[in-house]
């Protein structure tokens, strides 16, 4: 699988490539080639079943980083292929036309991360959610635990005490915190 | 109520009035909120005045629970269980069936996303009163192990009244059979009013599921 | 396929365009819309199909899902490592073993923990009752959808002892948490073996009942065979996975082709078949029954009776796991079922992402194998692909 990855670097700029046990390797290509270097992996190097899409939301570096995980039935090989676009106006190449099952998950990226896929067949409708007027929720700067407390009517919780204040409180009310207080 | 309606973005356009062609080639004007659907509000239903035969018309209630077959979470898993010879719910007088029409017993089986809450009180509005409600799992109680998800209920009695509660995660079916039982003494009990605390409180339910349902895009009440 | 070879009236079912996709004119009266589901007996779990239909025949299909979106993946990018289990494991209920699995693996791939070789042998036997008990459920529920409702019932039953099987082990029918990463939670109770092969010996009586009521069944045969029929070529073009891989043709099966576990050390072979219609796809399942149950043997004998089962972890509480990014399959019922998990040196993961077979399958496959099939064989159809709703929207 070596040779295959140093033929490829010489002809798509791959870096940053990590092997992660022996039948999987990731490797992080540029947006500009990403749409070429799986068509050739697929057509010529017979990367022919396409396991997943992902994407990932790095916030601090302001990028997103979207994966294709390809696999080679033959040698029973996986290898993941990172992408990283710009986070401000994210949109990437479509590439349905490679597998039908892609344009899914570039319908559900779109809809959970806000990713851009142009051309892709229904992209706009909504997949998952209906009637969601927020941020995409996948984004790591969407607090689900506040939107929920602020939406779906929480149940009250009974009232709970820290157990060292409260003894504090019931065994010597009053003298234990003057006593504090004196001595700081 | 139709007329307050359909004013969000999310506008549904085959709810819309417009002018159809006919197979036979006549026009005519079809408006869908109207026409398809009864605006009546639901109404609350006095008990019998007679004591015995309201008695006896409980008692009949509480040996033929039907049961909706909508599988809404994952709750669901336990029914084919529960209504097959090991534990035979049957011979409780519990059986499924496949539409809100003929059931009166709605179990909620488990978390309830937005967009199924939706199809949830479409299916509950529609059953014939009475008509109870079951629901399983923590996650209907207080939200479960999803209480801060952005897409699953917290609290189902804000949305439709709940009979009985069956804690877990998830319910056995023994737990559901115990579940029946108690739904039992209460309707022979007179206690299973909670299709009138809906029809009586409706404006407050109406008010909690619009404010999750953003995309309220069908008439207030239709059954 | 019509015995009496009516020529049927044509003219009234639309015809391809230009871009090669059928013209459907919603308003020329002569198709109807339809949706099946969410709430209806004939759609697995609960998901809903928009179906255009002319005359009885469908001419498009739509897949819609989202009922059932709890957004897993967001919680667990909350959640420690350790109470991600629990919540992972909850992403599909008809086999939720497979979950613990890729879960506690990710984990300890990412963190560079072996487990013990007693827990390998005691995962690798969950993971085939999990299997099992998930093949009870879908191969006599492939004749429910013809109205064959005894097999159901017998299922429904034989998929009771394993359950109880599992009670025995773990403590939970359903969802047991006894992979956890590092290993598992403890050893077979005592007369678990005797107890298991009593109730193999029911099942292998099962199998054989099975066959005669449903796979001798004219009826069966008669909507099954030819019907919904898959084009070998599809398989890449969809990505369809498992048992319907390999009743087009396709040797495909993580067990043998990645062995993780203990699955090298075992004797089998997954059954291929070179025609993909339901009748098929369906009776791969029933074989993959007996595979399961001749690996629950295997397993049994072959494992050792002590050993350590857990591997020293740091503490649950303060598990932190270096950047990095992994991607851990198993074999389930259905298919290749994989978790892609990322970590970023913090004590929650960065972020999870599930690969269901039903993703690919009840979406993009089914739309299309949908089209000109009859509006009696849609239950049929999706349960031949064994669609399972919440692992696609998670």
């Amino acid at each position: 699988m070596k040779q295959v990855l140093e033929k490829l670097s010489a002809s798509f700029e791959i870096e940053d490539i990590v092997y992660q046990r022996d039948d999987l390797t990731f490797l992080s290509a540029k947006k500009e080639n990403l749409i070429n270097l799986i068509t050739h992996l697929r057509d010529i190097e017979g990367f022919s079943h396409f396991v997943l899409l992902s994407c990932v939301d790095w916030i601090e570096d302001d990028k997103f980083q979207l994966t294709y995980f390809l696999n080679k039935p033959e040698e029973k090989y996986d290898l993941g292929i990172r992408c990283m676009i710009d986070r401000k106006e994210a949109s990437m190449d479509s590439a349905h036309h490679l597998w039908k099952q892609i344009a899914t998950y570039q319908r559900e990226i779109k809809e959970m991360f806000g990713v851009d896929f142009p051309g892709s067949p229904g992209v706009d409708e909504p997949f998952i959610l209906e009637g969601w007027d927020n941020i995409p929720p996948m984004r790591r700067d969407f607090d689900t635990k506040q939107y929920s407390a602020d939406t779906f009517f929480p149940r009250e919780r009974p009232k709970t005490n820290d157990p060292k204040e409260y003894m504090k409180e019931q065994m010597h009310p009053g003298e234990w915190g003057e006593y504090r207080k004196e001595k700081k | 109520m139709s007329e307050t309606k359909n004013n969000n973005k999310f506008e549904n356009p085959h709810y819309a009035k417009r002018e159809v062609t006919g197979p036979d080639g006549k026009q005519f004007i079809v408006d869908p909120i109207k026409d398809y659907f009864s605006d009546e509000r639901p109404k609350v239903y006095e008990p019998n005045s007679i004591p015995v035969v309201e008695k006896f018309l409980n008692w009949a209630r509480a040996e033929s629970l039907w049961v909706l077959g909508f599988g809404t979470g994952c709750g669901s898993i336990e029914i084919p269980p529960l209504m097959t010879p090991r534990f035979d719910a049957f011979r409780f007088g519990i059986q499924s069936r496949p539409t809100p029409r003929q059931s009166n017993v709605f179990i909620i089986s488990g978390y309830l996303a937005v967009k199924t809450l939706k199809r949830v009180i479409r299916s509950y509005e529609q059953m014939p009163s009475p008509k109870y409600v079951l629901a399983l799992g923590s996650c209907t109680i207080n939200g479960g192990m999803y209480f801060d998800s952005y897409n699953t209920i917290n609290r189902l009695d804000h949305y439709i009244p709940v009979d009985v509660y069956v804690a877990g995660c998830m319910p056995r079916p023994e737990a559901l059979l115990a579940a029946f039982n108690r739904l039992k003494e209460l309707i022979k009990e007179g206690k299973g009013e909670k299709a009138n605390e809906y029809a009586a409180n409706f404006d407050w339910y109406k008010e909690n599921q619009k404010k999750i349902i953003k995309d309220w895009n069908m008439p207030d009440y239709n059954w | 396929m019509s015995l009496l070879n009516i020529e049927t009236d044509r003219s009234k079912y639309p015809v391809k365009g230009e871009d090669g996709k059928l013209q459907i004119d919603l308003d020329s009266h002569k198709y109807v819309k339809l949706w099946q589901g969410p709430n209806h007996p004939g759609v697995t779990g609960n998901m809903a199909l928009e179906l255009t239909l002319a005359g009885d025949e469908i001419v498009e299909s739509k897949t819609h899902v989202g009922y059932l979106h709890r957004g897993f993946e967001k919680l667990i990018e909350r959640r420690l490592f350790v109470q991600g289990l629990p919540t992972s494991i909850r992403m599909c209920v008809a086999e939720p073993d497979s979950n613990e699995y890729v879960y506690s693996t990710c984990v300890e791939q990412l963190s560079g923990i072996d487990i013990p070789e007693m827990a390998k042998w005691i995962r690798a036997l969950l993971l085939e009752m999990a299997r099992l008990q998930a093949l009870l459920r879908v191969v006599p529920g492939q004749g429910g959808t013809f109205a064959l409702g005894l097999g159901v019932q017998w299922g429904v039953y034989m998929r009771e002892l394993i359950l109880d099987r599992f009670e025995e082990l773990t403590g939970g029918r359903v969802y047991h948490m006894f992979m956890t990463p590092g290993g598992v939670r403890g050893l077979l109770p005592g007369g678990f073996k005797k107890r298991m092969e009593e109730n193999l010996k029911e099942i292998d009586q099962f199998v054989i009942n099975i066959d005669n009521l449903m796979y001798s069944n004219s009826v069966f045969k008669k909507r099954a065979i030819d019907v919904a029929v898959l084009d070998p070529s599809w398989i890449d073009k969809y990505g369809a996975v498992g048992p319907v891989a390999r009743s087009a043709g396709y040797n495909r099966d993580v067990r043998k082709d990645y062995p993780y576990l203990i699955y090298d050390q075992l004797d089998f072979e997954p059954k291929v078949m070179n025609h993909s219609d339901i009748y098929n796809r369906s009776r791969i399942r029933w074989y993959d029954i007996q595979t399961s149950v001749d690996l629950i043997r295997q397993i049994m004998a072959k494992m050792p009776e002590k050993g350590d089962i857990k591997a020293e972890t740091p503490n649950v509480l303060h598990w932190r796991i270096p950047k990095g990014e992994t991607y851990v399959r198993s074999e389930a019922s259905r298919g290749e079922y994989g978790l892609y998990m990322v970590t970023d040196g913090s004590d929650k993961p960065r972020r999870i992402n599930l690969r269901g077979p039903s993703y690919t399958q009840a979406v993009a496959l089914l739309q299309d194998l949908l089209v000109g099939a009859n509006i009696a064989d849609v239950a049929a159809i999706m349960v031949s692909l064994q669609t399972c709703p919440p692992e696609i929207e998670r």
